[in-house]
């Protein structure tokens, strides 16, 4: 199975400036790949459209040769920079949790989720306990793709390599394909086994 | 990159036995307080650029914020804050940010959204040698012209980040307070924009470096202090945390070091307590390799081997 951005271009608007333009990139199961380049190159907002959160001007997303599936949960889940953004505030983690299907307890205790932190709101965690939340409910059966935008960048590097060495641990057992975005080149050497560099001028820089 | 430290003079900002606490509703009307910060201590001297090392969630940015006087109405402190020797009051916080210190804010969100970032960076009515200056260090980070006429919600993550930067770099601010400048940026533009603080600070000034970025603050920084779960843990010169796990003192710091990509990517099991439970004596203790029935008590902060150390059985 292989995740295919196939010459993809990318603007918010008609007339707006290109962000990403005819860029192509796949990602094969089981195959650890890092995205690099400089910032406002487009690297979030290419994870963002091969999740299918946003919609390619030209080009297409291809899951396995087929476009995203519509309706379902997506078997191409995408991990965020900032958890704090990406969790409900006024729900307790247990019902985040429960709301994505993944209060499961061997999820839990592989991704060190501590019993406690259930009856918690998202404020009174850390970035990295709350992170670790975000990965959980991206990894669900149907999961074949996990997007990991700057998942790290906000944790000290303890979390940091608490996390991805459980990621690395999911991502190995279920072969899951995985693309990073990335500033930190010590990290992406360490994580993937390919390391994609991104350069495409656009006019906003 | 070059490193020159100019540091003599006592220190501009001094941090001592800062506490932090919030009030905070639980079920109903009860409330309670949280203690995230206790038993701070930090100095920066002119001249100066001190990082700031730890976990997520240590207090690093509380910090910055309580130095600024921004905390929210619910925050109590105690301790003391000192600028320039002199004791700060809440009235003397606000009369002197913005001006005397400046602060880069950890979140992009602190941008007016709705003014372009070009005159919210000079701001309101600037002179034209104003406008050069800021032309001149947007230039410095790529900026170019047309970023000048952008909103906030226009820009990527790391050209926002390099807009909160320039700030600073123009506010001719003796105090620096820099909260995660780094996150978002490409590794040229990280290192450029942490040789524009070294150049801050040899021009006399005095920075705090709050980053998770460790490894690139160590080679611009001259000393580096780290926390854990609210409370100094360390200060050492960043030369030790150059030379590896030997030369640092507390466990944690050396912890910090091993799990670098680049040396181990080797994570300590556990987690920093939650400022609701925190356990009796060295924060640390759970999770230390070297704990023992004494760090239960109280473990005050100690000079050992050129830097401070807040561990009994560091060597």
């Amino acid at each position: 199975m292989r995740l295919e951005a196939k010459n993809v271009s990318f603007r918010y608007r008609e007339h707006s400036p290109w962000i990403l333009r005819e860029i192509s990139l796949s990602v094969e199961k089981g195959e650890r790949v890092g995205l690099v380049g400089p910032s406002g190159y487009g690297k979030s907002t290419l994870l963002r459209l091969m999740g299918g959160y946003l919609k390619p001007a030209s080009g297409e997303i291809l899951l396995d040769g087929k476009p995203l599936p519509q309706k379902g949960v997506c078997p191409v889940q995408l991990i965020y920079q900032h958890p704090e953004k990406a969790i409900n505030p006024r729900w307790k983690m247990k019902k985040v949790l429960e709301e994505s299907g993944m209060f499961r307890r061997e999820i839990m205790e592989a991704l060190g989720i501590e019993e406690e932190w259930l009856s918690r709101y998202p404020r009174e965690l850390s970035g990295g306990e709350l992170q670790r939340f975000c990965v959980a409910r991206s990894l669900f059966e149907g999961t074949q793709f996990l997007l990991a935008d700057e998942m790290s960048t906000m944790l000290d590097v303890i979390t940091q390599a608490q996390i991805w060495n459980l990621v690395l641990k999911e991502v190995e057992q279920r072969q899951l394909g995985l693309l990073m975005v990335t500033h930190n080149r010590a990290l992406a050497d360490r994580v993937c086994q390919r390391v994609v560099e991104l350069s495409v001028e656009t006019d906003g820089e | 990159m070059e490193r020159k430290s100019t540091a003599v003079a006592g220190p501009v900002l001094e941090v001592k036995n800062l506490s932090v606490s919030f009030r905070m509703y639980d079920r109903g009307l009860e409330q309670y307080d949280l203690k995230v910060i206790s038993n701070l201590n930090l100095d920066v001297r002119p001249g100066e650029i001190v990082a700031v090392a730890g976990s997520s969630g240590s207090g690093k940015s509380l910090l910055a914020h309580a130095v600024m006087g921004l905390l929210p109405e619910n925050a109590s402190v105690e301790g003391e804050i000192s600028y320039g020797g002199k004791l700060l009051e809440q009235k003397d916080m606000e009369r002197l940010r913005g001006k005397e210190f400046a602060l880069v804010p950890q979140s992009v969100t602190f941008l007016d959204p709705s003014m372009k970032v070009g005159p919210q960076v000079t701001g309101p009515r600037p002179s034209r040698e104003r406008r050069q200056r800021q032309r001149e260090v947007f230039d410095r980070f790529h900026l170019a012209e047309a970023v000048d006429r952008l909103y906030p919600f226009q820009l990527s993550g790391g050209m926002a980040r390099r807009v909160l930067v320039s700030t600073a770099v123009l506010s001719g601010a003796s105090l620096i307070l820099a909260d995660e400048p780094t996150p978002g940026m490409d590794l040229e533009m990280a290192l450029e924009a942490l040789q524009c603080f070294r150049e801050l600070a040899d021009e006399g000034r005095a920075v705090v470096l709050i980053t998770h970025d460790i490894d690139l603050a160590f080679q611009v920084a001259d000393r580096v202090a780290v926390f854990y779960a609210g409370t100094t843990v360390e200060t050492a010169p960043s030369g030790d945390f150059l030379r590896g796990p030997e030369a640092l003192r507390h466990p944690y710091s050396k912890a910090l070091w091993n799990a670098l990509p680049q040396n181990g990517f080797q994570p300590v099991p556990g987690f920093q307590p939650y400022a609701k439970a925190l356990p009796k004596g060295c924060l640390y203790a759970p999770r230390c390799p070297w704990r023992t029935e004494e760090c239960g008590g109280e473990i005050p902060m100690r000079e050992l081997r050129g830097g401070m150390v807040r561990c009994i059985h560091a060597t």
